[in-house]
């Protein structure tokens, strides 16, 4: 027997319960908090407002338009992301500065090491990598600054004249939750491909497939539930989306405004109850298709909605 | 027949130059050698996974060099046996058949063929997550058996299996060669297994290929 006493694990468990408690009442304190400032005639005052139907709507389309297209891209870009062996270029690279680092080894000659670190910066993954981490890092207002600008260039110009109206205009929603949203897609879509052992893939090649039906028939089926995961993702923040929205659609009523608009326009306003109203439709919105989407993401339901 | 004449290849850091092999329509051939000395490396060139940089890889006398894996028609069984994990039992061994467009009944047929052969017919509804290393490994056997290919490879196929099964195995390697007509190379690094299977133990040592002296 060992002679140390061994105390019991209950202080342990209660600790991370009471730290990671701590969040949770949070949340539900707030909501709570929310809950009781309105009542069910707000709510159903709230919902029967035109306005606030409008934005309903342009909310839960634009969400899922740009939900739709975030995938159309995330699957692709994340597949060659996370498939993109860049060990050439790294052992190329390295071959150019282990030289250089050699060279400054005596100590006033240090300095110099900022050169190596400068010719394994040009591997172009860690350019690409760093650019896709831009729309997540960037304040949202920004996003919306710099899509207003790129629409005053000539090419953005040309595309408002010839293609179709975006600034001020619904399209211009669809974009600005876009660009925010498919990085969290693409993210999402990279770790789960980079999952899959590409061994499964060098099999299929050998059992006759082609690369794209390697992809189709292994990968994809096997990625399933990261879709899924960018999917609700890249909803759940479309829908939240607010600072781009402002500057690039603006807030105009029965066109550019969808809810995070209305609870901004309420509050300027002072109907502080039409905002808590709709904040709780938009709690109540989120938290149901997170569950939908969870529950046909278990093996039983989706699988079989996918299977060939 | 499976050939390697003079092939070399780079794999990363790692490099191998000048092999030659050879193994003889319907010989069973083992290949031994350190972890690290290239054995998975040549599998994967002979499959196709990896380019040549010299040489050819010749099989059944054809020069596939600068074919795809798709079109050298042979079956491969991987280390760590890399099974689909969306995919059950039924579906690995329909696979390649699915793939090629057989029709219905001739896949089923195939894969209830395979079944038996293989001791899978209660696990075709089980998926990977439910196999254990023995079923998994006769599942990535029979996947690569499907669509009948006339050359085998296997890379270290019994390496992650218990003792009893192991041997079971090996008999079912065996008898293999009886039911088909069967080239097979198959990496070791097991002397004992290579010499219950095989018919002649190469070892690859410093990037070269020797034949086995009889010494362990």
């Amino acid at each position: 027997m060992d002679a140390r006493r061994f105390a019991s694990d209950v202080p342990f468990w209660m600790c991370l319960s009471l730290l990671g408690g701590i969040y949770l009442v949070l949340i539900v304190a707030m909501l709570l908090a929310q809950a009781s400032f309105t009542t069910p005639g707000h709510l159903w005052s709230a919902l029967s407002s035109p306005e606030i139907r409008y934005a309903v709507q342009l909310s839960l389309i634009s969400c899922s338009l740009t939900t739709i297209l975030a995938l159309w891209i995330a699957v692709p870009l994340g597949y060659l992301l996370a498939r993109w062996d860049d060990g050439n270029i790294r052992r190329f690279l390295d071959r150019l500065a282990t030289p250089i680092d050699k060279l400054s080894d005596p100590w006033y000659l240090r300095p110099m090491r900022v050169c190596s670190v400068f010719v394994r910066l040009l591997n172009p993954k860690i350019w690409i990598d760093a650019l896709l981490d831009i729309p997540i890092v960037l304040p949202p207002l920004v996003i919306g600054l710099a899509l207003l600008i790129l629409m005053q260039t000539p090419l953005g110009r040309w595309f408002e004249n010839n293609v179709m109206g975006v600034t001020f205009e619904v399209p211009s929603i669809i974009l600005a939750q876009f660009m925010v949203a498919c990085a969290f897609a693409v993210r999402t879509m990279r770790a789960s491909f980079e999952q899959i052992h590409p061994r499964e893939e060098a099999v299929a090649l050998t059992l006759g497939c082609s690369r794209a039906q390697a992809f189709w028939m292994v990968v994809l089926p096997e990625a399933r539930r990261g879709v899924l995961t960018a999917a609700t993702l890249a909803w759940a923040r479309s829908l939240g989306e607010f600072g781009p929205i402002l500057v690039f659609s603006g807030a105009t009523r029965m066109r550019t405004e969808v809810l995070p608009t209305t609870v901004y326009l309420e509050l300027s306003i002072g109907n502080i109850e039409a905002a808590v109203a709709v904040s709780l439709l938009m709690v109540f919105a989120a938290v149901t298709v997170l569950i939908v989407l969870r529950h046909y993401g278990s093996d039983s339901s989706f699988g079989k909605a996918l299977a060939p | 027949m499976i050939a390697l004449d003079n092939v070399s290849l780079t794999a990363g850091a790692f490099t191998l130059t000048d092999v030659s092999l050879e193994v003889p329509t319907g010989g069973y051939v083992a290949l031994m050698g350190k972890t690290g000395s290239g054995k998975t490396t040549l599998l994967e060139a002979i499959c196709g996974l990896r380019k040549v940089t010299s040489g050819a890889v010749r099989l059944s006398g054809e020069d596939v060099t600068p074919l795809k894996p798709a079109q050298r028609g042979l079956g491969y069984v991987p280390q760590d046996r890399a099974l689909f994990q969306s995919m059950t039992v039924w579906e690995h061994l329909a696979f390649a058949l699915r793939v090629r467009r057989w029709d219905k009944n001739a896949i089923a047929n195939r894969v209830s063929e395979l079944a038996q052969l293989l001791g899978l017919e209660r696990l075709l509804a089980r998926k990977p997550q439910g196999l254990s290393g023995g079923e998994a490994q006769r599942v990535a056997l029979g996947r690569a058996l499907s669509f009948r290919p006339r050359i085998l490879l296997l890379d270290e196929p019994l390496s992650a299996l218990d003792q009893e099964t192991r041997g079971d195995m090996q008999n079912l390697l065996r008898s293999l060669r009886q039911q088909a007509p069967l080239t097979t190379l198959h990496v070791t690094h097991d002397l004992d297994e290579a010499r219950r299977v095989a018919d002649k133990v190469l070892v690859i040592r410093d990037g070269k290929i020797h034949e086995h002296n009889g010494k362990a």
